[in-house]
């Protein structure tokens, strides 16, 4: 019988003893937790995307409780977590603009050629730091080799015949490949918004008719042509002010190089500049 | 004395590698080294349970086991002690180093399951003649840091495969395990030593 009920005493005792250590632990290292802050992190996307940049869903909603941080951070639980997040906190939710991402570049192989053949490391931060800003004949361009599909927790980038490619269906908004871009050729549009120059080049006219054959050259027609005086051409390049923008399309359809792309018209706009 | 413990310490670490020679605590060692820098949290963090876990099951052979003569009840005490040295750090860090805490993550507790540590503990106890309670402690401090040492240096070697040309069978955790066993190897340039100061 001693046989057995030592060992059982004994090893009973020590993870009495153990359990005793820890609860007398627990007590001494309690730390206070907000019940708000699970509360919050289970409303907000989860995707642990780090686009309201703090390092993750949960850090956010501690951020929410302790430092109040804005609510309205998550573009990928849109308004339905700022809804959900306000009644956590009582307070007023905000509109939220819901936003993807688009890559403003129309540069693909066969309309915009590299100047040189890189055999080096294929990622684009290697890639950008070589002469020229990479092997891309256009230095503003996409140069194709897909920093941002590993920065996509969505995993909604693809490379498309040397250029990246956003599915917007499923971007979140969250900016991350917006943040890893070496070329910043990403940008962020609110969804409701369709039209946008897809090109980032600021060389002037005759420069970029040599390196890219649909890039924007700054002719100034697109800015004359708004009814809305929405766009304005800067450093050879246009750019949309969506706070004016009505949607009408007149700058797709006069813009001579199809470089203002209207996803409502896919057939017309965006089929020519590809 | 500090002969004896210095022997202990470089044998711990180059000869006896844990993970390298002896293939123990494999899981975190291919879990965990993606980056170099998660490597060095976890590398820390087992190396301080091992030395604590040295400390406390030695305490508890020679003390608690020993005297009863139920010794063949070590693993399951081992495992029980462990567990609950785990748990108490990890209690402390949340308290104390919060962002050391985050860090870790899910790591922290992962090391209950360490085989690693439960061999540094049992090892002690089946030297011949055993480790006394400061040999026990060098010994696990030695081991956590051999452990250490593998695990960043395969974190740095895996940081370095991100950007090879990998044919395209062998990419992701084939060629970890490839470049693993060819650390390994190097690590065999060191068997067979034995050092008397």
């Amino acid at each position: 019988m001693t046989e057995i009920l030592i060992p059982a005493l004994a090893i009973g005792a020590v993870g009495l003893a153990l359990g005793a250590l820890l609860a007398v632990a627990a007590k001494v290292f309690h730390v206070e937790v907000d019940e708000r802050i699970e509360k919050i992190t289970g409303c907000l996307s989860g995707a642990n995307c780090g686009g309201c940049g703090y390092a993750g869903c949960s850090a956010y909603a501690s951020a929410i409780v302790n430092d109040g941080a804005p609510i309205d951070k998550c573009s990928a639980g849109g308004q339905a977590a700022v809804n959900a997040i306000a009644e956590i906190m009582g307070v007023e939710a905000t509109d939220v603009e819901p936003v993807r991402a688009v890559v403003m570049c129309s540069g693909v192989r066969d309309v915009a050629p590299d100047s040189y053949d890189y055999y080096g490391v294929a990622d684009c931060l290697a890639a950008s730091k070589l002469q020229g800003g990479g092997p891309k004949g256009c230095s503003y361009g996409c140069l194709g080799y897909g920093k941002c599909i590993d920065a996509c927790s969505e995993g909604g980038i693809s490379i498309v015949n040397g250029v990246a490619t956003i599915d917007s269906n499923s971007c979140i908004g969250c900016g991350g490949c917006k943040n890893v871009c070496p070329k910043h050729i990403i940008e962020l549009v609110p969804k409701k918004y369709k039209i946008y120059v897809k090109c980032k080049s600021c060389d002037k006219g005759p420069a970029m008719k040599n390196k890219c054959s649909v890039g924007c050259i700054g002719c100034r027609l697109c800015e004359k042509s708004c009814p809305s005086g929405a766009i304005t051409v800067a450093n050879s390049l246009a750019s949309i002010d969506y706070s004016k923008c009505t949607q009408c399309g007149l700058c797709v359809e006069k813009c001579p190089r199809h470089i203002i792309i209207n996803e409502n018209a896919p057939a017309s706009a965006e089929g020519e500049a590809v | 004395m500090i002969a004896k413990l210095l022997a202990i310490s470089l044998t711990a670490i180059f000869v006896q590698n844990f993970v390298l020679v002896k293939f123990l605590g494999i899981c975190p060692f291919l879990g965990v080294s993606k980056k170099v820098d998660t490597a060095l949290g976890m590398g820390m963090a087992v190396t301080f349970v091992m030395t604590l876990a040295s400390m406390m099951t030695y305490l508890c052979q020679n003390y608690i086991l020993a005297p009863l003569r139920i010794e063949y009840m070590q693993t399951i005490a081992f495992i029980v002690i462990i567990a609950a040295l785990v748990q108490f750090v990890e209690m402390f860090l949340q308290k104390y180093i919060p962002s050391l805490y985050s860090a870790l993550g899910i790591y922290l507790p992962l090391i209950t399951t360490n085989c690693a540590v439960l061999g540094v503990a049992l090892l002690n106890i089946q030297q011949d003649p055993p480790y006394g309670l400061i040999e026990s402690m060098v010994n696990g401090f030695a081991s956590g840091l051999g452990f250490l040492l593998a695990i960043v240096l395969f974190a740095g070697v895996r940081e370095r495969l991100e950007f090879s040309d990998i044919p395209k069978s062998f990419q992701g955790f084939p060629i970890a395990l490839v470049s693993a066993s060819l650390l390994a190897l190097a690590f065999m340039g060191f068997s067979g030593m034995s050092f008397n100061f």
